[in-house]
């Protein structure tokens, strides 16, 4: 089966201000991502850490088709998401060094950013158990009738899992003003699709619930922009619920401890041909000059050092906040 | 004062908080159309509307996820496991999602939801269907689990668990839904954590709850009979744990059994026992010993089953144990 076609609507160009948006994202995720593997290797984050690098365009192109009190769910590999639904850089490089600054107060860690500020619902640990979840986040939109759209993203790997069926099937029934979103980096782990799913397609899934889907590359942030924004219009216009394949690619590994043996230097170099940064970077410098463009970069090279830096000077969690962050209110143990 | 089936209270004390708090709604297998699988919210669609009380597909993992997202975001969901033994297919929303989204959102968001329905053994239902959950869920921070026994706090615990900011669990059961008890009329909600002394006594202290509290007391009064007085701590809420309620019976008493559906490996037993030795160990006159289940699973012959589960003369026999030794 072929992909679907693009929407009909016509959509107008964006405007330089609003791709020096796009572009300013992607680059300041980028850069805090690389910032954050060099602090690992330093030893100053612990756990798993899991990078956006090379996949920036698609969740930065699909907030950009939100409003800020609209709702986003994703996995472990959250940091570029939140900091493209509108998270600070150092509330991320904070949280990644287990800082009482961080988002979640040092508690949650790279696989757990939450920002209630912007409406981040989390990232969560356990493959497609946040696609009830965010499933969840919708039907309260549409029992309150407060005309929120909730995103989620899922990589393909959750395709295979219990909670992915389940949380679209319950979406369509009830026709939540959700999207679901799989970012398909072509890698569960180390285990390529063709090897964990007998479509090539993950969103064909969506024939069986009945549900629009759609599917597209991700090398243009403003494509993605558009495709996106019009699976949110459906949701948040027609409360209909849809399922989008974006396929993308992660340039490192799975997560730092992943050598990332089971593909060719060769096939990572041709997907870095098409690196949706470098591309944005191109039509930016198109738009604006690439003066602007110069300054923009150092821009977000300040605020990542800032939020280097803002991490690196802050306190430690105190282990005082474990019982209130456990329960809410007195509790007797 | 009115006397009110269990299945009755609890469905009373869901109506009235819908009607304090649009937030609070029902879901769950068969809660809707077919009026609950055990009755226990019959009534509640003609009332409310299939906006608040919403029959779901078999999808326990699916509703039980969208019940915590939903409590994220501000709502109050009541989810209805057809029966407990279910939910060991949600097992993972109730433990990574419900229990854990305070603590790693650094307290940003809390997840109020009551997680509710009949729990353990039933009549001859075989291995699959016969579970006491309550046990796995004790054991996680970030969970309430509660298990009334008597109509009065059904009705009293479960207003405070839907008002509860917490996930609160809430342990029935198909074998006390018919149960009678007297209600107070204006009864408001109770306090999650407090255990009740049901019958008071000297020689030895019985820590049980739920069905088991029903037949700790047919025991409590064979015992009777043959001059052994026990006092009966009914626990209500597992976690919390009211061991300031359990010590202060022990200390009287200075004997303690425990009952309760289950298996005898870990569990609410072993840990009332763990708590007792620790803040009571000198008051202490003998062993503090179990009556739980065999360690099997539940098997569907009749007669195996009922020798299986704690029956009162195994309490009884145990009891005497207790009492007996020391004494010479």
């Amino acid at each position: 089966m072929s992909d679907p076609p693009p929407p009909t609507s016509s959509v107008e160009a964006p405007t330089p201000e609003h791709l020096t948006g796009l572009y300013r994202q992607m680059r300041l995720i980028r850069r805090l991502e690389e910032e954050a593997a060099r602090a690992y290797a330093q030893g100053k984050i612990g756990g798993f850490l899991h990078l956006y690098i090379g996949q920036e365009a698609v969740a930065v192109g699909a907030c950009a088709a939100l409003q800020p009190t609209d709702y986003v769910v994703t996995t472990y590999r959250d940091h570029g998401v939140a900091i493209a639904k509108g998270m600070s850089a150092r509330a991320m490089m904070a949280e990644l060094y287990g800082k009482r600054t961080g988002c979640s107060s040092g508690l949650g860690g790279s696989m757990h950013m939450f920002d209630a500020k912007t409406n981040m619902l989390g990232g969560h640990g356990i493959v497609g158990a946040h696609i009830p979840l965010a499933a969840g986040a919708a039907f309260a939109s549409k029992y309150r009738a407060d005309g929120r759209v909730t995103l989620c993203f899922y990589g393909e790997g959750a395709v295979s899992i219990g909670g992915f069926h389940e949380g679209v099937s319950l979406a369509a029934l009830w026709k939540l003003p959700i999207v679901f979103i799989c970012e398909n980096n072509e890698y569960s782990m180390g285990t390529p699709l063709s090897r964990s799913m007998s479509v090539e397609d993950t969103s064909l899934k969506a024939l069986g619930y009945g549900v629009e889907r759609d599917r597209f590359f991700a090398d243009d942030v403003s494509l993605v922009e558009q495709r996106i924004g019009a699976a949110v219009r459906r949701a948040r216009e027609e409360s209909q619920p849809t399922v989008i394949e974006v396929r993308t690619y992660r340039f490192r590994g799975h997560s730092m401890s992943d050598p990332a043996r089971y593909r060719t230097a060769t096939e990572v170099e041709d997907h870095k041909v098409r690196d949706p940064l470098l591309r944005a970077h191109q039509a930016l410098v198109a738009a604006v000059g690439a003066e602007r463009v110069t300054s923009l970069d150092a821009e977000v090279e300040a605020e990542v050092a800032d939020a280097v830096q803002f991490a690196e000077d802050s306190p430690e969690p105190d282990a005082s906040l474990l019982e209130p962050t456990t329960y809410t209110g007195p509790f007797a143990a | 004062m009115r006397t009110l089936r269990y299945r009755e209270a609890l469905r009373e004390a869901m109506i009235e908080e819908m009607e304090r708090d649009d937030r609070v709604f029902l879901m769950g297998e068969e809660v809707g159309h077919y009026q609950g699988a055990y009755k226990v919210s019959e009534g509640m669609l003609e009332r409310f509307g299939p906006r608040r009380v919403i029959d779901t597909p078999i999808a326990e993992s699916g509703f039980a996820g969208i019940g915590v997202g939903a409590a994220m975001v501000g709502l109050r969901p009541i989810i209805e496991f057809m029966t407990w033994n279910f939910s060991a297919v949600a097992f993972d929303q109730i433990l990574n999602g419900a229990a854990k989204v305070r603590q790693m959102s650094g307290g940003q968001f809390s997840c109020p939801i009551v997680f509710r329905g009949p729990n353990g053994s039933a009549r001859q239902v075989g291995s699959q269907h016969s579970h006491s959950m309550e046990h796995f869920y004790a054991t996680v921070p970030g969970l309430k689990v509660v298990a009334p026994s008597t109509p009065a706090d059904a009705k009293g615990l479960m207003k405070a668990a839907i008002r509860d900011d917490n996930p609160v669990l809430f342990m029935e059961s198909e074998t006390l839904y018919s149960v009678k008890g007297e209600v107070p009329d204006d009864l408001d909600a109770l306090e999650i954590g407090k255990a009740s002394v049901v019958r008071a006594g000297q020689h030895c202290t019985i820590v049980t709850y739920s069905r088991m509290t029903h037949l700790a007391l047919e025991a409590a009064t064979t015992l009777a009979a043959e001059g052994i007085e026990v006092e009966i701590v009914d626990l209500r809420s597992l976690r919390p744990l009211d061991e300031d309620t359990v010590v202060r019976s022990v200390k009287k008493t200075h004997r303690c059994v425990v009952v309760h559906e289950g298996w005898p490996y870990g569990g609410v037993g072993a840990e009332v026992a763990d708590r007792v030795q620790r803040l009571a160990f000198d008051w202490l006159d003998a062993p503090i010993l179990r009556v739980t289940q065999l360690d099997v699973p539940m098997p569907y012959n009749a007669r195996l089953e009922q020798e299986v589960l704690p029956q009162p003369e195994r309490i009884v026999a145990t009891v005497k144990r207790v009492v007996t030794r020391g004494r010479g």
